[in-house]
């Protein structure tokens, strides 16, 4: 530090004379460039890197969907729009999607659910599977979150909780109880030292709930797997 | 200025220790404090910054003759916010792990004071091959400083280095470790540590050249 100090010190007013009053213009023009050159280079990286971000976020969704719906082999985005579930694959603005899971064969199975709300530090997002003929919950993974780790971050870690959510009944609601002390379908062990946590996700999984269940279709007349050509098979099924 | 090797060399390894921007000149202590749960993010950081710092440093001294006195402070901030927004999206599409990790502490570097401390205080002052091992060994000892304290508080917080367990299943890992406190107590005690090492040799120095005035 004492070496900056003697820099500064050669150099007090660090510009020469000739330069030591520029006019505002110049000032302006010497930000105006650096700012735009800046903006070139921002615009370049995230074009360059946009396509390998986007995959990215569809091969997470893809294999999240996967995960929380044993057996799925094709999914399909479903939008409610009308009063009504529709299949849609259009990229649509300010529109809350689910995914709707099928085996190969096309014979619908189950509806893949996203959810957010608060956890202990963030807002948490989860993915979970739900079947409509049973009214079960069969799969639940968090997209994102930022728990403490350690504690918190054991509501995806801890298989033991996540394998809370792989046949768990929706009514009349999702109860966390204390570890141990599961007695009712409708009831999930807690994790000890992170109660916050899993109530958050409970919560989230109930207020979701009261969002969409009431709309869904009745069993049977789900919404079918849109027609997909050939080319295109890869980019919502699982791929070859 | 005799030797122009030498003085390189001096330039990049002050960096490391005598002038190490956590230990002696405690800068940029968000990332610090905040990233170095564990040793893997500490490095990513670590990384981020150096790609930062150099690539920041090197632009600004080469372009010292171009920026008016008035309006520096402003183009260091667009050079640096510019490289954290490119390491941003590289980050985000080559480690989307590690990125969801450290989130919100990438754009955070722009912030991150040692860096402007540096163009202030040293790129926009020197030569662009003086600039850049200035730079280098001040990120070089920042992300030591980092591992250092990732590598610990992993250690003790969660019994592995790198994800891979160190001890058996009978280590009760020391939660508060890879809570804020402990990073507040890690650096404390590393901070302690330092300066008694520092004090240390200056006695040390003193007693010898003590020696060598009575000895002559």
């Amino acid at each position: 530090m004492t070496r900056d100090k003697a820099d500064a010190a050669n150099r007090p007013d660090g510009r020469t004379a000739a330069e030591s009053e520029p006019g505002s213009l110049r000032l302006v023009a010497t930000l105006a460039i650096a700012g735009l050159l800046s903006g070139v280079a921002i615009i370049g990286i995230f074009e360059v890197t946009l396509e390998t971000i986007t995959a990215n976020r569809a091969r997470e969704l893809r294999e999240a969907v996967f995960k929380v719906l044993p057996g799925v082999e094709l999914m399909q985005k479903l939008i409610y729009k009308e009063n009504k579930l529709i299949a849609t694959n259009e990229q649509e603005q300010d529109e809350l999607p689910i995914y709707g899971g099928y085996d190969s064969e096309g014979q619908f199975i189950g509806y893949a659910i996203p959810g957010e709300g608060p956890g202990f530090q963030d807002t948490i997002k989860i993915l979970y599977g739900y079947k409509a003929d049973t009214r079960k919950i069969v799969g639940m993974e968090v997209l994102d979150s930022r728990e403490t780790p350690g504690l918190g971050d054991k509501i995806y870690k801890d298989a033991s909780f996540v394998a809370n959510f792989t046949n768990l009944s929706v009514e009349p609601e999702i109860i966390a109880v204390k570890k141990g002390k599961k007695s009712a379908p409708n009831e999930i062990d807690a994790i000890t030292g992170a109660t916050i946590s899993s109530k958050a996700i409970v919560k989230i999984i109930n207020n979701t709930n009261q969002i969409w269940l009431s709309n869904l279709p009745e069993p049977g007349q789900e919404p079918e797997l849109l027609v997909v050509e050939e080319e295109s098979a890869a980019d919502t099924g699982r791929g070859e | 200025m005799a030797k122009d090797q030498n003085q390189n060399y001096e330039e990049f390894v002050k960096g490391l220790w005598r002038d190490n921007p956590v230990f002696v000149q405690v800068l940029g202590m968000c990332p610090m404090l905040a990233v170095t749960n564990s040793a893997i993010n500490a490095l990513t950081m670590g990384l981020a910054t150096f790609f930062v710092l150099v690539g920041s440093s090197f632009l600004v001294s080469s372009l010292k003759q171009f920026i008016p006195k008035q309006v520096r402070i402003s183009s260091f901030i667009i050079i640096i916010a510019t490289f954290v927004t490119v390491i941003d999206y590289t980050l985000l599409a080559l480690m989307p792990k590690v990125h969801k990790e450290l989130g919100a502490f990438i754009p955070l570097i722009v912030a991150n004071c040692m860096i402007l401390g540096r163009q202030e205080a040293f790129a926009s002052r020197n030569t662009v091959k003086l600039a850049v091992m200035d730079a280098m060994g001040m990120a070089s000892g920042f992300m030591i400083a980092l591992f250092t304290l990732g590598a610990i508080r992993e250690i003790l917080g969660d019994g592995a280095l790198f994800g891979v367990k160190l001890f058996g299943d009978n280590f009760e890992p020391w939660i508060i470790m890879i809570l804020p406190p402990g990073g507040f107590l890690t650096l404390g005690l590393i901070l302690l540590c330092f300066n008694w090492f520092t004090v240390r040799k200056q006695q040390f120095l003193e007693k010898v050249a003590a020696a060598e005035r009575s000895g002559a």
